[in-house]
């Protein structure tokens, strides 16, 4: 509870503080924040969960809605992987490996970061863009005065849509991505589709594919939280809900990076080390 | 059960850097209309949002019922929500959703009924306020006088003790806003509601309130019937009733 007497006095301190002080202070108020708005989302998982139409509806959104883009994103990542692995390789490793490169990099990295990057600049911007002009237009406080939690009705098929379809569109990424750099290698870079394979299978391993789904699973709770926390939290106008929307995809992206090299460690020094 | 159905106790509320309450000392008799009026900016809104629990107090207490609405937990507050509807000043429909939809949402929510059943409260709750046949529209088809009784249904749909009205006539033209005052005193005569509305609009504050109350920099700055009002020698609340730009207060 806020004395409202003597958190003037507060607010003027945490102003006048040095601006790493203030940037520290507001960033941990803002993990607090997501952690408790998670923890809110996970309590309501059950109850949300049921409401399959709003599911289904969110899922199509996201998923459907961000599958040209991961299409095309896709195919050219593996195409530019496979011209530049080949320029690598060039005199030192033997083409064989070509396919094994593009294989280990789609699935382990390429695939899940790049998707969760561009679905997360789209989908992590229309969350945030439309659950902020529900707020600043007062749309959330009449749910909640209508006795409908927006935690259960709006943030829970959010979250559950983003986490089951990240790694969906990441199946198809990695599948398109590879395809994408086999069509490159065996039409310009003068590799045979069967040593292309070949080198595919050489190193296959599915805990690689099983690291690659846990990461976009990851990506797509950040994507889905970081929209819901910066839309549920804007105040003001048409100005506040642009504002939302690019601190959403900014934390987004940078946290999508950040979980990225925190997964990577944990599977690769100690899972699977 | 206490005779109070709304009551403020020294409520205190800052948002931001600015407190906006000083200590709101106010109560609403069961059944009884009551009209907050004010200057824009005054916390008018601020107060009604205390009551159905959007914002708790800094300080002090709002009794619903006899019952602090900052102690309830979840559970408790949605079925003390369940008893209330608010009117809110855009309306806030949900885009998302149709006029029928939006009115019907809280008994898919919260009751057994079977679908058939919802919609003929849709159907009647939209009849009550003069727009039959619009359940398929969408909010954004709707013009601001429709969208407002398109919201009050809404807030209507699960028969409330209690409504709040923010700023029920703002922005429509006089027809409608006598349309909606009308109706809102044809609620409180017919079914006894509790209400609490908030305006700056004197001829709707004149025509739907039993006791009309003027906030003022955060407190309560006099409390009378309609009569008492519009005869009161209070130099601020004489300059805010006849919306003159001469006197104590200045313009913002």
């Amino acid at each position: 509870m806020i004395d409202p007497e003597t958190a003037d006095a507060e607010d003027a301190a945490l102003a006048a503080a040095p601006w790493p002080k203030r940037f520290l202070f507001e960033r941990l108020q803002n993990a607090g924040e997501v952690f408790l708005l998670t923890g809110s989302a996970l309590r309501e998982m059950p109850a949300g969960i049921r409401k399959m139409g709003l599911v289904v509806n969110q899922m199509a959104a996201i998923g459907l809605g961000s599958m040209p883009l991961t299409v095309i994103v896709a195919l050219f990542t593996g195409a530019v992987a496979a011209v530049q692995a080949a320029y690598q390789m060039r005199d030192y490793v033997p083409m064989i490996y070509l396919g094994t490169v593009i294989g280990k990099s789609v699935v382990i990295e390429l695939g899940p970061v790049l998707t969760a990057l561009v679905v997360g600049g789209r989908v992590s911007a229309a969350i945030a863009a439309e659950l902020g002009s529900m707020r600043v237009t007062e749309q959330i406080d009449a749910m909640e005065t209508l006795g409908i939690s927006p935690i259960r009705y709006l943030v829970v098929p959010r979250l559950v849509a983003s986490i089951v379809m990240l790694p969906v569109l990441t199946i198809f990424a990695d599948i398109l991505a590879i395809a994408g750099g086999y069509l490159v290698a065996v039409l310009t870079l003068d590799v045979s589709g069967h040593t292309f394979t070949s080198g595919l299978k050489l190193y296959f391993k599915i805990q690689d594919v099983f690291s690659g789904l846990l990461k976009a699973f990851f990506f797509g709770a950040i994507i889905a939280t970081m929209g819901c926390y910066y839309g549920l939290r804007t105040e003001g106008g048409a100005e506040a809900v642009g504002d939302s929307t690019t601190r959403a995809v900014v934390a987004s992206c940078l946290l999508i990076l950040i979980v990225d090299y925190l997964l990577a460690s944990f599977l690769f020094r100690v899972l699977f080390a | 059960m206490p005779d109070s159905a709304i009551e403020f106790q020294g409520v205190w509320k800052r948002l931001g850097t600015k407190v906006v309450l000083r200590g709101v000392d106010l109560s609403v008799a069961r059944g009884e209309c009551l009209v907050v009026i004010g200057r824009s900016g005054s916390g008018k809104s601020v107060l009604l949002k205390h009551v159905v629990g959007l914002l708790q107090p800094d300080r002090g207490t709002v009794r619903v019922n006899g019952i602090d609405v900052a102690s309830l937990d979840e559970g408790e507050l949605l079925s003390i929500r369940e008893q209330m509807g608010m009117l809110f000043q855009g309306g806030a429909l949900f885009d998302s959703m149709a006029v029928g939809e939006n009115v019907g949402l809280a008994l898919r929510e919260h009751t057994p009924l079977p679908e058939r059943q919802i919609e003929e409260v849709v159907a009647e709750k939209l009849a009550l306020v003069g727009l039959s046949g619009t359940e398929a529209q969408r909010p954004s088809s709707l013009s601001g006088g429709m969208k407002k009784r398109a919201a009050l249904a809404r807030a209507l749909a699960m028969n409330p003790k209690i409504m709040l009205y923010d700023e029920p006539t703002t922005g429509l033209d006089p027809i409608t806003a006598d349309v909606i005052n009308r109706l809102i005193r044809r609620l409180q005569d017919r079914l006894g509601i509790t209400s609490i509305a908030v305006t700056h609009d004197m001829r709707s504050a004149y025509h739907i309130a039993d006791r009309i109350a003027m906030l003022h920099e955060g407190r309560i700055h006099a409390v009378g019937t309609p009569d008492e009002i519009q005869q009161t020698r209070d130099p601020i609340l004489r300059q805010f009733i006849e919306g003159s730009s001469e006197g104590p207060l200045l313009p913002t």
